[in-house]
């Protein structure tokens, strides 16, 4: 991911201010109100989902600050992107609706993530037809080896 | 609670007719996520931007839903296809009903 120096400096005094340990300490109290398979049953009204072909999910492998981990989403052609963490008190983290003047449908931001778990996107494809993939983010929080 | 919202969006000053661009956007805020609790233990309420919207000349570009899951100061990175000269406009939407906007023209030779 590009960032400058500023932004660099910018999120990482914003995050040191919020303090990263009383979101990730929440987590695990919190009841999930939908299940990840609720919720991508929700966004495809029930149509099949295929696993992995046609979309492309880059995380880190270890966030070592669960605060802001970077991820971008890809799907050639897609109108919808849905990102999931299941591992998250709120499982949705956004949808990215692509419209006729995007370039390559793909998009990158920084999420929030309480816990180790794979993050999950699925897509709505240009012939309607979805897919899904997952990728696995370990995170360690306070850096130390958690 | 959204004082000091300030977007930065990075759009190239110009392009090619047709030219698949990228643009950077950033906007300050503390995107709190409802799920924290301050030193009396009381739940500190959620106040996020939850949607940001890019068009170009009135012409879609990206819409995204946003939740408290995406990490404060919200930056997006993606790619927009550049027909003719004009003008990019973005907007964020606050849960307190706020909008921010910001535009951006570029230049198509």
């Amino acid at each position: 991911m590009m960032m400058d120096r500023r932004d660099v400096l910018v999120s990482g005094t914003s995050a040191a201010a919020l303090g990263m340990l009383p979101w990730a300490a929440l987590a695990q109290d919190a009841e999930p109100e939908k299940t990840l398979e609720e919720l991508i049953a929700e966004f495809t009204g029930g149509a099949e989902v295929t696993e992995g072909e046609g979309i492309m999910l880059d995380a880190p492998e270890i966030a070592e600050n669960g605060n802001t981990v970077p991820i971008s989403v890809e799907a050639e052609g897609a109108s919808e992107i849905l990102v999931l963490a299941p591992g998250n008190p709120v499982l949705p983290v956004a949808t990215f609706k692509f419209g006729e003047l995007a370039g390559k449908h793909a998009a990158s931001t920084r999420i929030r993530l309480a816990q180790t778990q794979d993050v999950t996107a699925v897509a709505k494809l240009a012939d309607g037809k979805f897919v899904r993939t997952a990728a696995n983010v370990k995170v360690t929080i306070g850096g130390c080896g958690g | 609670m959204a004082e000091n919202v300030k977007p930065r969006v990075r759009v190239p000053k110009t392009a090619s007719a047709g030219e698949v661009i990228t643009i950077k956007t950033l906007i300050s805020h503390q995107m709190e996520s409802g799920q924290r609790k301050d030193k009396d233990g009381n739940v500190i309420p959620r106040s996020i931007i939850n949607h940001f919207s890019v068009s170009f000349n009135g012409a879609p570009v990206l819409d995204v839903a946003m939740e408290p899951a995406i990490s404060t100061n919200p930056y997006f990175e993606f790619e927009a296809k550049v027909p003719e000269s004009g003008e990019f406009l973005f907007t964020w939407k606050d849960d307190d009903g706020s909008v921010y906007e910001d535009r951006q023209s570029i230049e198509v030779s």
